[in-house]
């Protein structure tokens, strides 16, 4: 099934931003009629090597070849026109129009008279979802669409103009088991019809569940090919991070103390309904459940960022005023959004300047912030949760996922909460930063920090909860304590289904 | 970070280089009476430049502020009129500017109205207010007292009363913006309203606040335009919103909020008030200088644009280059 020739030949790639090597020496193969595993920890490179493909960026030095002739770079339409197709994380439709207006937008079918033949569109469009064994209604309006159908729609764009090489970023970060599953399937269904796709994904099981071969890349090169098969999850994980990753939820075993936080009957109409629940000190309560559940809206309320209907929040005992986060903060609760770009960081704002913004009454003297103290501050996070950057003043639109997360953590952190909210605080963070992350969690509750976690990856659910809270369509299904928690009873409380249990189990 | 830097630089650059100029092709043009002329000159233009920079930075905009600063000259003479005490009637003046900004800081921050569209209204609705309560006539009668501070120099000097008005408010603003906790949040909303909530900033509160500071120096301004041209007038400040906007937009302050200096600002006020008299001295009329003021306005749009795609030009250019020399 695989050629002899590569479809796709990226050998010593280079490519530097200002001071910053992005890409030393990559090397990348794609054959037709494979699915490719591209890894490495944030930073490696691996955007920036796909951005090439794209025609986003163009290398500074090494050699591309598409089809045995070279790759034109620089360009997105070129790269398009030469069968490169690349779907992201979160497409962007045009919500208004149909879903056959998208996937055929600026190359409409005309008829002889130069009309849109609406009618031809229709049918194509519906002829390709099928061959993704997909049901969409190609009439349907793009708006109110989830991100993983919004993919699908790519996706079909991409069929319909003939794509050789499909590159998946990430696709399945935002997406439910489900979803994720789906995915795979219509992945696979593109490599059996010949195409070359590129999939990254930090969820290694599904690499192992999904792919033929894999690349690895550190530090911008390109450090092992090989196939799937013969390989393990600790290998990888070792080109990956080039070092053993022994304990990957290095969890702390602690007495849990006070009540921290005591919500009850909290309901917001349509959204979620009767939540109640404690979380002590020194203790990790998870919120587990497919996205969509509600368990985001359920922490953003409590933390004010949302009003609710009804219910009660308290904290160390006396109510919190609802829909007010600065009453929140100053009793010690904190909150590390869903979304870091959006909602956790000013991204043109240096490091010392987002880590400060929460706590600037107390770095200032007389009304006046005491810079020095604002970048002793961010020193000493910065040590403390190992991050790596280029000075305090860097921008951290500049810094790589992983450690913009832990730019989001220490302005948390700085604010010495009783109560730690944290949303999906390993989404799209590589495995070293992840573990790094883990540590810190636990080290905190260690310390009689109450730690709310909201997150999507039952692994970490699983290896870092005391308790965990299983949520279905607003409601709480489901509070299982560490012993009884199992990925089975998750999942079956999550999806209320029995048939869906086994099937998250990975590779 | 380092591009703002050599905006705001650059305007400086700029200022020193027109007034260098100006004194070689015209000796008036340096001359310390011409000093006092131009601080009087843009001295509205540069106080209501003060919060509208903040404004901008927060990603809203304020085109009221002429019409504020007309209704509240119109206050202050109606009000002279009716108390007879000056000092009741700059009270009057800056109370109805307040009034202004907290009525546009309502519409946009309780209702969550655009203040694009929100001060397009009230910069008509206010300008109205000024012909219903002078109708078509001028309030001229002004104490001399009062209207000298307009006018005449500080003794010994050649600068005008508004000089150290000026100098006080463009510090304070200036500290307040660059070394304060409310500094820090108004950058920190023009950059992410969304990441702002979360971090526990009242944005809602923050913007109704300069929204009511914007009103009340607009108000400020009212008067010292009336004790300029020693009178009270519906039509007064005219078209000030334009001059103030451009001079923020040209100070390096970014139209989408989060990027921007007050010394930047205050340059820029500068170069438009030496421009603005250089022409004036070559016996350009003065219906005509808008045209600095639109111009500038453009060019603050125009500018950053241009030069990114020359980089990029560059860019591509020198590594074509070094692509050709192995």
């Amino acid at each position: 099934m695989v050629d002899a020739e590569p479809l796709v030949r990226v050998r010593g790639a280079a490519k530097a931003f200002g001071g910053v090597q992005a890409l030393r020496d990559a090397s990348l193969e794609l054959f037709a009629g494979e699915v490719h595993a591209l890894l490495g920890e944030n930073g490696a490179g691996k955007s920036t090597l796909l951005k090439v493909l794209a025609g986003v960026h163009r290398t500074d030095s090494g050699e591309v070849t598409i089809g045995g002739g070279p790759f034109e770079q620089g360009s997105t339409r070129r790269s398009r026109e030469q069968g490169v197709a690349v779907i992201y994380q979160e497409p962007s439709l045009f919500p208004d129009l149909s879903l056959a207006e998208n996937v055929f937008i600026g190359r409409q079918p005309v008829t002889g008279r130069g009309a849109v033949d609406w009618a031809r569109m229709r049918r194509a469009a519906a002829v390709l979802f099928g061959q993704l064994g997909v049901d969409l209604d190609p009439d349907r309006p793009a708006r109110g669409l989830s991100i993983a159908d919004q993919q699908i729609v790519e996706i079909a764009k991409a069929l319909s103009t003939d794509a050789r090489v499909i590159v998946m970023d990430e696709p399945t970060a935002a997406l439910s088991a489900s979803e994720s599953e789906r995915l795979l399937d219509v992945a696979r269904r593109l490599r059996d019809g010949g195409a070359a796709v590129v999939f990254v994904s930090h969820r290694l099981d599904e690499v192992f569940a999904l792919c033929d071969r894999l690349t690895v890349m550190r530090d911008g090169a390109t450090v092992h090919t090989c196939p799937v098969a013969g390989t393990d999850a600790g290998e990888v994980v070792r080109w990956m991070v080039g070092r053993e990753l022994t304990d990957l939820f290095p969890k702390t075993e602690t007495t849990p103390g006070d009540v921290v936080l005591r919500v009850r009957g909290l309901t917001t109409d349509g959204v979620f309904d009767d939540v109640s629940f404690d979380v002590r000190a020194g203790e990790i309560v998870a919120f587990a459940g497919l996205v969509g559940s509600g368990r985001s809206e359920v922490v953003r309320a409590v933390f004010g960022i949302d009003r609710y209907d009804s219910g009660s929040v308290e904290v160390l005992g006396s109510p919190l005023p609802p829909a007010d986060p600065r009453a929140a903060l100053a009793r010690g609760v904190a909150l590390v959004p869903e979304d870091r770009r959006q909602q956790g960081l000013f991204m043109p704002a240096s490091i010392a300047r987002n880590t400060a913004v929460v706590v600037l009454s107390r770095l200032a003297r007389r009304g006046v912030v005491r810079e020095r103290a604002e970048r002793e501050l961010a020193a000493h996070w910065a040590q403390r949760l190992q991050l790596r950057h280029g000075g305090l003043d860097q921008p951290v639109e500049r810094l790589s996922g992983g450690n913009q997360q832990k730019v989001v953590l220490a302005k948390w952190l700085a604010t010495d909460p009783r109560l730690l909210v944290v949303d999906e605080p390993t989404r799209g963070i590589d495995v070293g930063t992840k573990a790094e992350v883990h540590r810190l969690l636990s080290e905190q509750a260690g310390q009689g920090l109450a730690v709310l976690m909201v997150s999507s990856e039952l692994p970490e659910v699983l290896g870092m909860a005391d308790r965990v809270l299983v949520m279905r369509e607003g409601r709480l299904m489901a509070t299982l304590d560490r012993a009884e928690a199992t990925q089975e009873r998750v999942m079956l409380a999550a999806t209320g289904q029995a048939s869906v249990a086994g099937e998250g189990s990975a590779a | 970070m380092s591009r703002v830097l050599s905006w705001d630089r650059s305007v400086f650059v700029l200022l020193v280089v027109t007034v260098a100029v100006g004194a070689v092709i015209d000796p008036d043009f340096a001359g310390g009476s011409n000093l006092g002329f131009v601080l009087q000159d843009i001295g509205e233009i540069m106080l209501i430049a003060l919060p509208m920079t903040f404004l901008i930075m927060t990603g809203e905009i304020d085109l009221s502020v002429a019409s504020t600063a007309a209704l509240a000259g119109c206050v202050l003479g109606w009000a002279w009129q009716a108390s007879g005490s000056m000092a009741v009637a700059v009270l009057a003046a800056v109370g109805t500017g307040v009034v202004c900004g907290a009525v546009n800081g309502f519409l946009v921050t309780r209702l969550g109205l655009g203040s694009l569209a929100v001060t397009i209204g009230t910069l008509g609705l206010y300008r109205g207010l000024c012909y219903a309560l002078l109708g078509d006539t001028t309030v001229a009668d002004f104490p001399a007292g009062w209207t000298n501070l307009g006018f005449s120099s500080i003794p010994g000097t050649p600068l005008p009363y508004v000089t150290p008005l000026l100098v006080v408010l463009a510090v304070a603003f200036g500290v307040v913006l660059h070394l304060t906790r409310t500094g820090r949040w108004v950058f920190a909303v023009g950059q992410s309203v969304e990441a702002a909530r979360f971090a526990g900033i009242p944005v809602a509160r923050l913007k109704f606040r300069l929204f009511v500071v914007t009103g009340a120096v607009a108000g400020l301004a009212g008067i010292v335009y009336d004790l300029r041209f020693a009178s009270a007038r519906p039509d007064g400040a005219l078209g000030f919103e334009l001059a103030v906007i451009a001079s923020v937009l040209f100070g390096g302050v970014s139209i989408f909020g989060g990027v921007g200096t007050m010394w930047g600002v205050v340059s820029a006020v500068l170069f438009l008030g030496s421009v603005r008299s250089l022409l004036q001295l070559q016996g350009v009329p003065g219906n005509a200088l808008t045209i600095i003021t639109g111009g500038l306005l453009l060019a603050s749009v125009v500018i950053p644009v241009v030069a990114q795609r020359w980089s990029a030009f560059r860019e591509r250019r020198s590594r074509v280059l070094a692509a050709a020399t192995p």
